[in-house]
């Protein structure tokens, strides 16, 4: 793999030749609108000027909706009479300009791949992935809401990434993890890292702590039954108020639904995201609800991302980023959960 | 000595405790710790032995009322839909209450969705609920990793860090407006009453927002919605949104898009705050909730002066009263009426 030496001049310079070529988005840290029509909310478009601002730990946004955005156009169509083409289901041109997205921390990134495992049969999806390359940050500081290290990642991972960039004492050194990487390392002339500079961040990332990763495995084990019986569910379920704002701020809740809009006689069949929490979810054409009551729910989100994920593609649904422990209203914090489940008899 | 909060968690766990313990409620509805600082978790308690999880703090900024509904059928003996009411009183419900959240209670009464009769209501007069946005805003990103509480200070404290500051500057902006602190409805009282408050304007907020001029109004408005992601925590942790299908997630006929277009999410929260008329306390718990930090409550907030300006009437100040939506009075204005004087003014 190849490492380059970065100084922070050097990346804003960077930031501003993709961009001549590039989308190139970077985290919002304050509450702003998106800046321009193709941002994904959290997200502002770099196009000269501004300097990059990470906070410490997760961006405000996650990078969920580069992949799956909120909504995505599927197919568009017209109803007007004695159009030649009404009804006819047609796919909308979409840009196949790169996206570059900078400012990505690790578990955002390792969302990617694991959202990938559902989804490597989505067209839509894979496209979105085909054309955005992630530009990441590792971690030197971490929140006490991150664990990262217990879900299998790592603040120092730089897997998923396109192009990782680490802190040293005087800038960054990057590693070029991929084609899309080298793609965007094209052309510019930077000195290789020093060796010094490599051996440092591997020797950060040996003793960065996985260890408490084996401690959750056990859950994998686990039979379905008893967890799906144990009684602390009550007690959430009755705490949740079903509200979505978990799973649309998550990384890894991936669920959709599909719908058309027609207005004015011109049609788009579009998917958005749907969240597991709202009754409509899980509704049946029949009226039926098998997830009819507000604990089934709150224990699906959990279940599915501890145990139905696991079981199927083999990692957690989780990259331990915290920002459901930060926002939940009802203070419902899935490290507890996932100690209550571990306790479970 | 111990703070006022620490007195009023203490009474809160022994009456608690004695209501369970005789009787004379199935649950108690409460606040237990939370896992970060500056939060809290609302908790129903249903055993005497689980009354030491009880606490009280400035941070209970949620209104409990709104699991006062579910947690009364929770209590009662299981039964099928178009099984009878079984007869004999049906089990009580306790839950610890401020002035505004008493007021949902009042009106959840109203509606009649709630029984008078069925709750115990312990009444914690307020003195303002501190908002975890408005310190973590005064910290500029540096990480908050414990708030110790005093009756008039917070301390702060980060991993390099440790400041005091004065805990009214960070109270929320619905109770430093607020004029009824103390709970309306109070069966066990907690700690000592808290007077009315004289506020001079509290309305001053929509009062700043209503002087913009109609341009003015809709760029705050699609700004400040700009970010919504749907999430519906608002609605979610609001003690009036109890239909069993709200509008929005109606599918036959489904009357709201589902994306984030700004038709559709501004519909959403112009119809929510609407079915609040007449009925909102200013609990403030839809603009704490929201993920985004949305204001919404300047919504509900408009039209409580709205309600306030045409019918003389606070909501959930009476249990007894007709709802101001709901009856109709002989000299109630009418500026609607295109022939009456006064309609027409506030057009354009």
């Amino acid at each position: 793999m190849k490492v380059f030496k970065v100084s922070s001049v050097e990346l804003d310079a960077m930031m501003q030749e993709w961009s001549k070529v590039h989308r190139v988005y970077a985290p919002v840290l304050a509450k702003q609108p998106a800046t321009s029509s193709d941002c994904a909310p959290g997200w502002r478009r770099v196009d000269g000027g501004s300097a990059l601002t990470l906070s410490t730990g997760p961006t405000p946004a996650s990078v969920k909706s580069f992949f799956f955005p909120q909504p995505e156009t599927l197919l568009t169509y017209t109803l007007e009479n004695n159009h030649p083409d009404k009804g006819l289901m047609r796919e909308p041109a979409k840009s196949k300009k790169m996206q570059v997205v900078v400012g990505v921390r690790p578990c955002d990134a390792r969302s990617v791949l694991l959202n990938n495992l559902p989804y490597q049969e989505d067209p839509f999806f894979q496209a979105n992935r085909q054309r955005t390359a992630l530009v990441g940050f590792t971690c030197e500081q971490t929140l006490s809401t991150c664990f990262c290290s217990q879900m299998g990642g790592s603040p120092f991972g730089s897997e998923g990434l396109d192009l990782a960039f680490s802190r040293t004492q005087d800038g960054f050194i990057v590693e070029v993890g991929t084609a899309k990487g080298e793609v965007l390392m094209a052309g510019l002339d930077l000195a290789p890292a020093e060796e010094s500079e490599i051996s440092a961040l591997a020797s950060r990332r040996s003793t960065g702590g996985k260890a408490d990763a084996t401690e959750l495995d056990t859950l994998k084990g686990s039979e379905l039954g008893r967890l799906y019986d144990a009684p602390m569910w009550k007690s959430l379920g009755e705490s949740c108020i079903n509200c979505g704002a978990c799973t649309f701020i998550c990384p890894t809740c991936y669920c959709f639904d599909i719908q058309d809009e027609v207005v004015r006689g011109q049609g788009r069949r579009i998917r958005y995201w749907d969240s597991c929490m709202f009754p409509l979810y899980s509704l049946h054409t029949s009226g039926h609800n098998p997830r009819g009551q507000k604990v089934q729910r709150t224990r699906n989100r959990f279940l599915h991302k501890l145990k139905y994920f696991p079981d199927r593609f083999g990692p957690f649904s989780c990259v331990g980023c915290g920002r459901c422990v930060q926002d939940c209203p009802v203070n419902i914090d899935i490290r507890e959960v996932m100690s209550d489940l571990l306790a479970v008899e | 000595m111990p703070t006022i909060n620490e007195t009023v968690s203490e009474e809160i766990r022994a009456q608690a405790r004695k209501l369970l313990e005789d009787g004379t409620v199935a649950a108690v509805i409460g606040y237990g710790s939370g896992s970060l600082p500056m939060t809290v978790k609302p908790l129903v308690v249903r055993s005497p032995e689980d009354c030491r999880k009880l606490i009280w703090n400035t941070f209970c900024v949620l209104n409990l009322a709104n699991y006062l509904p579910a947690t009364l059928k929770s209590v009662e003996p299981p039964r099928g839909p178009r099984d009878p009411k079984p007869e004999g009183p049906l089990p009580k419900v306790a839950i610890c209450a401020t002035g505004c959240w008493s007021r949902s209670i009042v009106v959840q009464i109203q509606e009649h969705q709630v029984a008078r009769d069925r709750v115990v209501v312990l009444g914690v007069g307020s003195r303002g609920m501190v908002s975890r946005r408005k310190v973590e805003a005064l910290f500029g990103g540096r990480e908050i990793l414990a708030v110790e509480e005093g009756d008039h200070d917070l301390i702060i404290q980060g991993a390099d860090f440790s400041e005091t500051i004065n805990r009214w500057d960070v109270v929320r902006d619905n109770c430093q407006t607020c004029t009824h602190p103390d709970p309306v409805l109070v069966d066990v009282r907690i700690g000592e009453p808290v007077s009315e408050r004289k506020n001079p304007n509290p309305f001053i907020q929509v009062d700043a927002l209503e002087q913009k001029s109609g341009d003015g109004r809709w760029a705050w408005f699609t700004e400040e919605f700009a970010t919504c992601i749907r999430c519906y925590a608002c609605r979610n942790a609001c003690p009036l949104c109890y239909c069993p299908t709200c509008f929005v997630d109606d599918a036959k006929p489904q009357w709201v898009g589902k994306s984030l277009d700004a038709v559709d999410t501004g519909l959403f929260h112009i119809l929510r705050a609407y079915h609040c008329a007449g009925r909102c306390t200013d609990c403030g718990t839809c603009e704490t909730v929201c993920p985004k930090g949305i204001n919404m409550r300047m919504l509900t907030k408009k039209l409580n002066k709205d309600v306030l300006n045409l019918y003389g009437i606070e909501a959930g100040m009476q249990p007894d009263a007709p709802l101001p939506l709901t009856t109709y009075a002989m000299d109630d204005p009418q500026q609607f009426m295109a022939n009456e004087p006064g309609s027409g003014k506030e057009g354009k």
